[in-house]
């Protein structure tokens, strides 16, 4: 069965066929994070693939996966392209690298998840707290409900989690 | 059955220096072109013909690429007049000229015809936006594109902004320095009288130009432009024929990428860009280094992916590209002056091919600027680089294209001046 939902004025879809997204955004829509974990290798990826990229196994098992992490990039958009972001702006949008994976199968890899920055409602996060994020900051998965099996995955601040004393952030606000 | 030694092309010396190209074109760079990509094309593609001195006959094959906003071969084909024995329209945006000259190439080796004319044509303004405003922004995000998308992570500027912003954090680059591509840049279309912008700016003026996402201000990012353009490539010993000393082609890479191009943040270094990897096809290729290179069109569809190319392809070391830009180097009357048109980010945006059409006029001693005109019909070039003066680069030989898809896929081409 395909999911279709209607999502800060765009039309999101995934086709009946695309089992692989019907069952990650499945899992969102129950505020679950899970990723395919290689039946071969046992590394885990992101996002959703039809076979592994580090061993191109064709077997894979969903697994819960914890939504922690750190931010590892972001942009922040003032302008924005798509038109009902246009009221969220300054927004951004995270690359978050998960606690699971990290460096691994090479020290340059790890399992960075996109997202942007909520609160834990998962509703857009206010200019004023934006200003406080940057790579460093520990963020925790939270999701945006958009329909009968579709949700997204966002970010929020990490409230129980130690922060680094200075985020890095673009040196001009 | 053994082949003959010199029909061994396992090596990459076997095609050096045999093919040539022959011929350059393109139509005004401008906002509301007011014709078809049909129209626009046919008119580049003419004017190509008419430099390298052919008929439209003598075209026998043609390649183009496009994100679904062109005109296919078929129809430019017809409309001057060329009757095909190959030709192929690809998608793609920023990569595809040095990789497609690398088709043309390869399927002239192969025997399926003897001249390609390459395009591309754009309404990149009037009609598709570049920049992904318009009906672009507001299409149906579908399966895959959940995991970019659905954030408002859509317009290059946004795709791309992860590995800028990680490049300042891991090396320390400053904004200033990024900026000075674009002083640089605009100083060079300032000279160059096809230029869309010709205004040259400062530092200050790029800082303090709005923010569009961080960490790109509006002049960190190209101009939107409708235009076409076209370039001929034949062999070296057709080309003795034409008329002008054509440049020659030293070695190419072509889409070479980095893992994961289904995400490719998944690997890291992020600050790292596909040159890494496609240094070691291209100069191995040319049996040259970047040393050796006098004039680089570095792709600038914004100020970064120039800086960054100029990093992974050896220019300078990894990290110090923001203290190469800002050297002086990259200027013309500097050792190695670098989008000497302007580029994407003031002559005009036409994913990739008016760099290689300015280098191809470069290497023919030849561009357009604002130097007296000579008896020939030609500019007297006076080497005085100061505002409505030259652009010409002295006595160069030796030119590098760096074409940018994205920080993980890249094309490039190494051309010398002909002989």
């Amino acid at each position: 069965m395909s999911v279709k939902g209607d999502y800060m004025g765009m039309a999101l879809s995934i086709d009946d066929l695309d089992g692989e997204n019907i069952s990650y955004f499945k899992h969102c829509a129950e505020h679950q994070f899970h990723l395919q974990k290689c039946d071969d290798c046992a590394l885990v990826r992101y996002p959703p693939t039809t076979a592994c990229p580090f061993c191109s196994g064709g077997n894979a098992t969903w697994t819960a996966v914890e939504g922690k992490g750190a931010v590892y990039s972001y942009l922040e958009v003032h302008h924005a392209i798509q038109p009902a972001f246009k009221a969220k702006t300054p927004y951004l949008v995270l690359l978050v690298e998960l606690d699971t994976q990290q460096g691994q199968p090479t020290p340059d890899d790890g399992l960075r998840v996109a997202g942007n920055l909520t609160l834990p409602n998962g509703e857009f996060a206010l200019p004023e707290v934006v200003k406080t994020v940057g790579i460093g900051t520990r963020v925790r998965m939270v999701f945006s409900d958009v329909a009968e099996g579709l949700a997204l995955p966002q970010w929020t601040i990490d409230e129980t989690a130690t922060q680094p004393a200075k985020p890095w952030r673009y040196p001009q606000e | 059955m053994p082949l003959p030694a010199d029909t061994d092309v396992s090596t990459p010396k076997f095609l050096r220096d045999k093919y040539a190209i022959v011929g350059v074109g393109e139509t005004t760079y401008t906002r509301g072109s007011g014709k078809t990509t049909r129209a626009l094309g046919t008119w580049a593609l003419r004017n190509a013909i008419a430099d390298a001195g052919l008929k439209a006959s003598d075209i026998d094959g043609m390649l183009s690429y496009s994100g679904n906003d062109s005109t296919p071969s078929t129809f430019m084909a017809g409309d001057i007049g060329a009757r095909l024995n190959f030709y192929m329209d690809c998608m793609g945006g920023g990569s595809s000229t040095e990789a497609l000259i690398g088709i043309a190439i390869g399927v002239m080796e192969a025997g399926l015809c003897k001249c390609v004319a390459i395009f591309r044509s754009m309404n990149g303004f009037s009609q598709v936006r570049i920049g992904g405003t318009g009906a672009r922004s507001a299409a149906p995000v579908n399966g895959d594109m959940l995991h970019n998308r659905a954030y408002g992570w859509q317009s290059a500027g946004q795709n791309f902004a992860p590995t800028f912003m990680r490049h300042m954090y891991d090396y320390g680059t400053k904004p200033e320095q990024v900026a000075m591509v674009k002083v640089v840049h605009s100083e060079h279309a300032s000279n160059n009288p096809k230029a869309y912008y010709k205004k040259r700016f400062t530092v200050d003026e790029v800082l303090s130009s709005r923010i569009i996402c961080k960490p790109l201000h509006l002049l960190d990012c190209c101009v939107e432009t409708d235009n076409a353009t076209a370039i001929i490539v034949t062999s070296a010993e057709r080309a003795k024929d034409q008329r002008h000393k054509s440049p020659l082609i030293r070695g190419i890479v072509g889409r070479c990428s980095k893992p994961r191009l289904d995400m490719h943040y998944q690997h890291g270094p992020i600050s790292r860009v596909a040159g890494y990897y496609a240094k070691d096809i291209l100069w191995p290729n040319a049996g040259l280094g970047p040393e050796d290179v006098d004039a680089v069109g570095a792709y600038d569809a914004f100020t970064f992916t120039s800086m960054l190319q100029m990093e992974d392809y050896g220019f300078c070391k990894k990290g110090e590209g923001g203290e190469y830009v800002s050297s002086g180097i990259t200027r013309l009357g500097g050792k190695r002056p670098q989008n000497t048109s302007g580029g994407h980010l003031c002559e005009a945006y036409t994913h990739g091919m008016n760099m290689v059409i300015e280098n191809v006029r470069q290497l023919r001693h030849d561009v357009d600027d604002y130097c007296p005109m000579g008896p020939d019909g030609k500019r007297q070039h006076t080497f005085d680089y100061r505002e409505g003066g030259c652009r010409q680069v002295k006595d160069i030989e030796v030119t590098a294209n760096l074409g940018w898809a994205n920080p993980a896929t890249g094309s490039a081409m190494v051309m010398r001046r002909g002989t």
